[in-house]
């Protein structure tokens, strides 16, 4: 791509997006670009990464291991569900996630939990995340029965206008009550160590990039 | 009575004769009780007081034959008592110093006699008959009651029923009387006793023992094994070696349970704990400390081995049935007899009724005993073992024989020094104090839980089988329940949630840390959570987290540490850990200033940081130990930059900090040169009272050095006090107020600013209807400024002498001696002086010279010196007090220098009165006063020598002074540094040198030439009274030469 594009590029992206300086837009974009590879851009093609390779990012990267919910999080990531997340859609994802504020996060994380994007968090959703939450005791008959019990009261805790789901009001409530239930069914957030590192290793020479 | 004192009583060291008792509280409190009883008895029981014991009681009495009077024939050396047995032998005969009493009601009467001087009388007696009711009764009961306790009283009322005789009758009454007292006294000394044990080589071996019984192979024992590692055993019961015991150990084990690998485990005085196991070459033992201190063996090992636990509790029942059985049956036993005997005789209807309470009184004592074999965890340390003692007293010889070691007293001994030294070495006293870890309940299994109990214990299920996600639901769940309420702390902690917690904090998951340390914060308010979560190694992995680059995480962290840090294992334990540095470091703000703006999630303020860090530090604060870690840490100047914001929340933890450490000289100077008392002081302008009153109390402690105080005024602190003062809502801060105000008030430029901001008329307004610790502050504050004439007049224009005097019949020790000094600083001013006499004031003054405390006694008698002095008439009411005089001259028996300087004070002052020196001396003044001559102490020195002087204007004192060999000593005062001493000495050899020996005796010593060199001093009075006394010696010089050549 010739350094005039991406200038635009990168100026169009940082002014749409309040958590990352020109510099860091410009080293995400680069980052964007190595990982997809060398796919000379054409007519009607969208560039992006595919499923499989979001999910290795967040596998690898940012150590990741539930299958739903990294398949939720790339959900939220591609904003247009074509299923490929292009450059804007990488750089937007990426201020949120590293970097959003409380709001952001908690919209996020909802529509991460959001199974069916109903705009609810069913019984059955919750059910179907937290159903590896609990070692299955060897004296317990019904594995399920454990679960059931965690999603009931989770529910009393977080279902304030006690309907039997959870709306985003009431996620959001109980988040603003307690910090920690923010990712409340899988961690769905960078943890603060991996966090630290890409940051590091990606904002770390902008030069670097420049010569690339 | 004879178990109660042969047991409870602390006698010292024996080895030179006859043991003495010890003067201790406890001992005390047993003669009082033993006291009232004998006095009681002649108005309760008149028939048995008649009653001739079989050997009279014979001790040394200090009574003198003047003292007794109707009903006695008393002689010159002699005194026999009227009353007189059937062969005619008085009951009372005194032959000085012996005293031997054969009744009840001539001990009672002697004991009235003896009036002040009871408790000595009562000691001596108890001193010279070790087994009083042997004398009393014969030996033959005292034996029956040695051989078997329990059936006693049985024997004895078999013998009567056969004798028939109305002596023996009245013989058993009174062994029955003795009985209960000796009940009473023992009940009374468990109390005593109960409140200071800890553990100690009897319990130590008593749960060895006890778990050695039930070991072996076999599914039902408890453990494989467990053994001492060394046979020989120390005659203070302990097995360590002596280096080893210094530290407090008492012996090691080795102990092989069912289900895991040998424990090699230390006893010691602090708890239970593993070490680092024998060495294979040499059978050394590897001392070092390698677990947890627990509290006892028995809880250690059920941590260490689930078999033992399990096993165990199945013995719990066990142990428990055997001893309800021993326990019963010597109950069951009287009961029917004295059924039975109710039925055979109506005559000893009333003794039966007595017994019967005997047992009633037995069988409370027994309940309280009955848990000494129970091994449930929850069982406190202290009480466990003190029972335990007085289980095996009880049980009398037999296992005492066995036990020979234990014997309490020398267990106490042993205790004693070894607190000392363990004192010495790590903790400051004032640990101790506040080291009340209370008696642990756990709930009754069979009880109704409440429905939380339930919930929980689900909670708890999922925090130990569920992922990150389901733990930290989990975890937001429980902080649902009401966790500041005991049964749902309880509850955490009795399904296991504490252990669960604790590990959650060493994951790396900051969620799981948050959210366990959220409720850990709360249930540490609890106390016996608090010793769980120091027992489960809670500490050490929270003072961890204080590294954690989570700021949130730190600021819980040293919260819940703040609130589990309230006893001394808890501080001992952050200490060791490296807590204080750490907690220091969070202190320091400044060092995050360059850290980017934005924080993430779980964040806090740096401020927050530092104000958790203070709140830890605050709990910490309260041993030496840690003081010292503080301020070595480097803690101060954070303070003392912390000092300088205006959060009150931050603000709180930091004072109190402060004001816990300036009990320390080195912080105290610390803090001045950390200009830390300017922000205090205008701290103390604050609205919240809280804080002001730590800002008080952190002056307060200050205060005792000058500089300070000169400070608290430059920084106008004094003012901030003085309209505090008038404000008493709250009586701590006025406390803190009243007791920084004192401090202040010695210096005199700081009185005269408090008068400026009528401070003083606030003082007396709270003399009245105020708690004892803020009178003592006031009254002492008020002695103070009574200094200053201007105050005085205060002070009594404000009406504030009538106050204190009637604060005078007071009991508090600290405030009875400010009282006292105030009211002879007011003294000084002849209209206050009237107003005392007329509110008797002197007469209060002078019956506190009986107060037990010395300290008391001298404030007292230096308070009577300006009374006297400014009283109108004051030979004559002087006079008036009956038995004032002798009181005042016995007073120089004393043996604290600061008593005997202030009543050579009052002697010199009363003495001004002939008719009360002619008193004084018949009271033996001379004598007394001559044999404190050998002392090196420079203001008894002076007062001494003031009332040789003043004692030397009657009859032929002169001559008896010179008998007692008084003027060498005299002679040597000279060289003192002391002009004050000099002139005294010089006054008082003046007036000795108008006897002709003593001149002799001073220029023998070499009393010229340093009076010669006094002649030159510009004090006046120095001058004269030098001059006056070498005159005198020339004189006799040049009389002699006359005589000589004539």
């Amino acid at each position: 791509m010739n350094r005039k594009k991406l200038q635009k590029l990168t100026d169009s992206l940082t002014k749409n997006c309040k958590h990352f300086n020109k510099l860091e837009v410009k080293c995400l974009i680069n980052l964007f670009y190595n990982l997809v590879g060398d796919v000379t851009e054409r007519q009607g093609l969208v560039v992006g990464l595919d499923r499989n390779a979001f999910r290795n990012i967040l596998h690898v990267t940012f150590g990741m291991t539930d299958d739903m919910i990294m398949d939720r999080v790339f959900r939220a990531f591609d904003k247009d569900n074509d299923g490929c997340i292009t450059v804007s859609e990488w750089v937007y994802g990426l201020s949120v996630f590293l970097r959003g504020t409380l709001e952001e996060k908690m919209k996020y994380c909802f529509d991460v939990f959001d199974l069916n994007g109903d705009g609810f968090i069913s019984k059955e959703e919750m059910f179907h995340m937290l159903k590896n939450s609990l070692l299955k005791q060897p004296s317990e008959e019904d594995p399920g029965e454990g679960i059931k019990d965690l999603v009931e009261i989770t529910l009393k805790k977080m279902d304030h206008d006690h309907d039997g789901k959870l709306s985003f009001a009431d996620y959001e409530q109980a988040v603003r009550e307690e910090t920690l239930l923010l990712e409340a069914f899988g961690p769905c957030l960078p943890d603060p160590k991996s966090q630290k590192e890409f940051e590091a290793q990606v904002f770390k020479d902008p030069n670097e990039f420049n010569e690339v | 009575m004879g178990a109660a004192l042969t047991r409870s009583a602390q006698w010292t060291a024996a080895g030179h004769g006859a043991r003495a008792l010890e003067t201790t509280p406890l001992n005390e409190a047993i003669l009082k009780e033993i006291i009232v009883f004998v006095e009681s008895f002649i108005c309760k029981h008149p028939q048995e007081a008649d009653y001739v014991f079989v050997e009279p009681l014979e001790w040394k009495t200090r009574l003198d034959p003047s003292a007794f009077g109707l009903g006695h024939v008393v002689s010159e050396t002699t005194v026999k008592s009227e009353e007189a047995d059937k062969n005619g032998q008085p009951l009372l005969f005194l032959s000085v110093p012996e005293i031997k009493v054969r009744s009840f009601g001539q001990l009672s009467r002697v004991l009235y006699i003896a009036q002040n001087t009871k408790l000595e009388e009562a000691q001596a007696c108890i001193e010279a008959n070790r087994n009083p009711i042997a004398k009393i009764l014969g030996l033959d009961y005292n034996m029956i009651k040695e051989i078997n306790e329990d059936s006693s009283v049985l024997t004895i009322l078999d013998k009567i029923t056969k004798d028939g005789d109305p002596e023996s009758e009245i013989k058993m009454k009174i062994a029955l009387l003795l009985k209960q007292l000796d009940l009473h006294l023992h009940n009374r000394s468990l109390k005593n006793i109960s409140l200071e044990i800890r553990l100690n080589p009897g319990t130590v071996k008593n749960d060895i023992e006890l778990l050695k019984r039930s070991s072996g192979k076999g599914e039902k024992t408890v453990l494989e094994s467990i053994e001492y590692t060394s046979d020989y055993e120390f005659s203070n019961g302990c097995r360590a070696p002596p280096w080893r015991q210094i530290q407090g150990e008492i012996c090691y084990v080795l102990v092989k349970p069912h289900d895991a690998d040998a424990l090699c485990i230390t006893c010691s005085k602090e708890g239970v704990f593993l070490n680092g196991g024998k060495t294979d070459d040499e059978g050394e033992i590897n001392y070092e400390r390698k677990g947890e201190i627990y509290k006892d063996l028995v809880t250690l090992l059920r941590e260490k081995s689930a078999v033992f636990s399990e096993n165990m509790s199945q013995q719990d029942v066990r142990f428990n049935g055997e001893q309800q059985k021993e326990e019963d049956q010597p109950d069951e036993a009287p009961e029917e007899e004295a059924a039975a005997l109710r039925k055979a005789s109506a005559a000893f209807r009333r003794s039966a009724l007595e017994r019967k309470q005997i047992s009633l009184g037995r069988s409370q004592l027994t309940k309280r005993l009955e848990p000494s074999l129970n091994w449930k965890t929850t069982v406190d340390a202290k009480g466990k073992s003190s029972r335990r003692d007085t289980q095996e007293e009880k049980r009398g010889g037999r296992l005492e024989k066995s036990r020979p070691s234990t014997s309490p007293g020398k267990a106490q001994l042993i205790r004693k020094s070894a607190e000392k030294i363990e004192e010495i070495i790590s903790e400051s006293s004032s640990e101790s104090e506040e080291d009340e870890e209370p008696p642990d309940h756990l709930q009754e299994a069979n009880t109704d839980l409440p429905s939380e109990y339930w919930q929980i214990q689900k909670l708890v299920k999922y925090l130990k089988g569920g992922n990150q996600t389901a733990t930290v639901i989990a975890l937001c769940c429980m902080q649902d329940f009401n966790l500041a309420q005991e049964t749902c702390q309880l509850a955490i902690r009795d399904v296991g949630g504490l252990e669960v917690l604790i590990n959650l904090l060493e994951t790396d998951e900051v969620k799981c840390m948050i959210g366990s340390l959220k409720i850990l914060k709360e249930i540490s308010h609890n106390p016996q959570i608090r010793r769980n979560i120091v027992d489960l190694g809670g500490l050490p992995v929270m003072v961890n987290i204080l590294d954690s680059p989570h700021k949130s995480l730190k600021c819980l962290a040293a919260e819940t540490i703040a609130n589990v840090a309230k006893f001394r294992r808890a501080w001992r334990a952050v200490r060791r850990h490296g807590g204080i540095t750490k907690l220091v470091a969070l202190l320091d703000c400044r060092q995050h200033a360059t850290e980017p703006a934005e924080r993430s999630l779980y964040e806090a303020h740096d401020g927050e940081v530092a104000r958790c860090g203070a709140l830890a530090l605050w709990s910490c604060s309260k041993s030496y130990a840690n003081k010292e870690a503080i301020r070595r840490a480097g803690g101060i100047p954070l303070l003392a930059q912390l000092l300088k914001t205006s959060h009150e929340n931050m603000l709180i933890p930091v004072v109190g900090t402060l004001q816990e450490c300036a009990s320390e000289e080195n912080y105290r100077a610390a803090i001045k040169a950390e200009r830390i008392i300017e922000n205090l002081v205008k701290k103390l302008n604050s609205e919240n009272k809280q804080l002001q009153k730590h800002c008080a109390m952190a002056i307060y402690q200050c205060a005792e050095d000058e500089e300070t105080r000169e400070l608290v005024r430059l920084h106008g602190g004094l003012r901030a006090l003085a309209s505090l003062l008038s404000n008493a809502d709250n009586k701590e801060r006025l406390a803190a107020v009243t007791g920084a105000a004192w401090k202040c008030s010695t210096s005199k430029e700081n009185v005269t600013k408090f008068r400026e901001h009528k401070a003083i008329e606030a003082l007396v307004g709270l003399l009245t209807d105020q708690p004892e610790e803020v009178l003592v502050s006031t009254v002492g504050a008020l002695g103070e400024c009574c200094r200053e004439p201007e105050g005085r007049v205060t002070v009594r224009k404000r009406g504030g002498v009538q106050p204190l005097v009637d604060l005078l019949v007071g009991t508090n020790r600290a405030l009875l001696v400010n009282v006292t000094k105030a009211i002879g600083a007011c003294a000084v001013e002849p209209e206050s002086m009237m107003i005392i006499d007329h509110l008797d004031g002197v007469r209060l003054l002078w019956s506190l010279l009986k107060n037990p405390h010395p300290d008391v006694k001298a404030s007292a008698a230096w308070a009577l010196c300006p009374c006297i002095q400014n009283a109108k008439d004051a030979g004559e009411m002087v006079r008036s007090f009956v038995g004032g005089l002798e009181l005042v001259v016995n007073l120089l028996k004393s043996d604290n220098k600061e008593v005997l300087a202030s009543v050579c004070a009052a002697i010199t002052n009363i003495a001004k009165d002939q008719e009360n020196l002619a008193v004084i001396t018949d009271h033996g003044v001379v004598p007394l006063l001559s044999k404190l001559a050998n002392t090196n102490d420079d203001t008894l020195r002076r007062h001494l020598a003031e009332a040789i002087s003043r004692c030397c204007m009657w009859g032929r004192n002169r001559v008896a002074f010179g008998e007692h060999k008084v003027v060498a000593p005299l002679v040597r005062y000279l060289k003192s540094n002391d002009t004050n001493v000099h002139r005294a000495t010089a006054q008082a050899l003046y007036q000795l040198s108008e006897d002709a020996d003593n001149c002799i005796t001073m220029h023998e010593n070499g009393a010229v030439k340093l009076l010669l060199h006094m002649v030159g001093s510009p004090d006046q009075d120095l001058q004269e009274a030098a001059a006056g006394c070498i005159a005198n010696i020339r004189r006799l010089a040049l009389a002699t030469e006359k005589a000589r050549y004539n």
